[in-house]
């Protein structure tokens, strides 16, 4: 069967992909944010995954307010990023596993989560730069792929515990995949952020590393809070922790810290990156 | 025209739920279309006939040519929908946060640095 290698949250403003095209990485703002992500490549080139199973939420290039899923599995052969209209370079297409992908959509179906399935997706840089992130410099992605879609845009979203539970399900999937597969899932977004309204640039330190914590040793408790509580508490932007939440049901029980990382500011976000080990 | 449910109130923030989604359908529709250089330039060569064709409100019409993002956001506009107009006008996210928030883009940019701070 398919094995879990572990978990990475992650991260995905776009201007990173602007940061990425002009070689920032060192540049003074840009710094402390790449920083992080060699410790998570040396872990990544030992564990050695050949699927990445991305949880990430679509901000209108596959999915318009026309047709909105709440959760949506990618079971294509390849999936093409595209012009987004805010500038950022068009990467190359990325492989996909159909065998994964159906073997998925069966389990979570079966499992009573009545997913939409997406033959032909579309991929935006939340699923696209965390890919970039965590293989560089590469002109083929070396993983093959399976998008998994949240809604985070248009409300009511998905509860946290929902998100929790999709995730066990998800990992439930992976595991019962007769294959003898490296899986790594991989979750996009966040942490606090809110790009509109008065209120537009707020920030939660305190909360989002309280939140990277639990993840580990207690993921249940962010349950508590309902997705008006998380707005307040992480802004209208913030709630795609929901996809972190999401990938950290799909590793199960006990995990253990890789490797983190959290800086303030990355546009108007606070950055996170959080790898985790299936013990 | 609404829920009429009880809505939670958070100090300035509009929660994009059904009642925005219905009311700026058109107002995102447009912006989902700039997805596509072709129809930026098409939207820049005539923005009355654009808006026209998308069926935007009066109300709509007049955040967007203000590019006025409250006023867009009170219309029904979604935020990451509303990104992509503001990618014509090259305006970033602390362009953006900083019209919203009444500050200049500097004091934007300092304030996202003190939240690091603390």
């Amino acid at each position: 069967m398919a094995r879990i290698v572990g978990g990475i949250n992650v991260t995905h403003v776009p201007y990173i992909g602007r940061a990425i095209a002009n070689n920032l990485q060192q540049d003074a703002y840009w710094k402390p944010f790449f920083d992080g992500f060699p410790p998570v490549r040396d872990w990544l080139a030992k564990v050695k995954p050949d699927v990445a199973v991305v949880v990430y939420n679509d901000h209108g290039l596959n999915f318009f307010l026309d047709k909105m899923p709440t959760f949506a599995v990618g079971a294509a052969p390849q999936y093409q990023n595209a012009d987004e209209g805010w500038g950022i370079p068009t990467l190359p297409p990325y492989t996909g596993d159909q065998d994964l992908s159906w073997h998925m959509i069966e389990s979570l179906i079966e499992d009573e989560f009545d997913i939409t399935t997406c033959q032909e997706m579309l991929v935006d840089h939340a699923f696209t730069l965390p890919l970039e992130l965590l293989w560089p410099n590469q002109k083929q992605c070396p993983v093959r792929t399976v998008p998994v879609c949240v809604n985070t845009v248009q409300f009511p979203l998905p509860t946290a515990a929902r998100c929790f539970n999709f995730g066990r399900a998800i990992g439930k999937a992976i595991e019962s995949w007769d294959s003898d597969a490296r899986v790594v899932v991989i979750g996009t977004g966040g942490l606090s952020h809110q790009l509109d309204g008065q209120r537009a640039g707020f920030i939660n330190k305190e909360f989002d590393l309280m939140f990277m914590d639990k993840l580990v040793t207690d993921p249940l408790w962010v349950t508590r809070y309902s997705v008006p509580d998380l707005v307040e508490l992480t802004g209208t932007q913030g709630v795609e922790l929901l996809n972190w939440l999401t990938t950290r049901g799909a590793l199960g029980g006990e995990v253990t810290k890789v490797h983190a990382n959290y800086h303030i500011p990355i546009s108007n976000t606070a950055s996170g990156l959080l790898a985790m080990e299936v013990v | 025209m609404t829920t009429g449910k009880q809505k939670r109130v958070i100090p300035g923030t509009t929660i994009f739920d059904g009642d925005q989604a219905r009311k700026g359908y058109a107002l995102n529709k447009m912006c989902y279309s700039f997805n596509s250089e072709e129809n930026r330039q098409a939207f820049l060569a005539d923005r009355d006939g654009y808006c026209a064709k998308f069926g935007l409100n009066e109300q709509q019409k007049k955040a967007v040519f203000d590019l006025n993002v409250l006023d867009m956001i009170a219309a029904g506009g979604n935020a990451y929908f509303l990104a992509k107009l503001g990618g014509i006008y090259k305006l970033d996210m602390q362009d953006i946060g900083a019209q919203q928030t009444g500050m200049t883009k500097e004091a934007f940019q300092a304030k996202l640095i003190a939240a690091g701070k603390n």
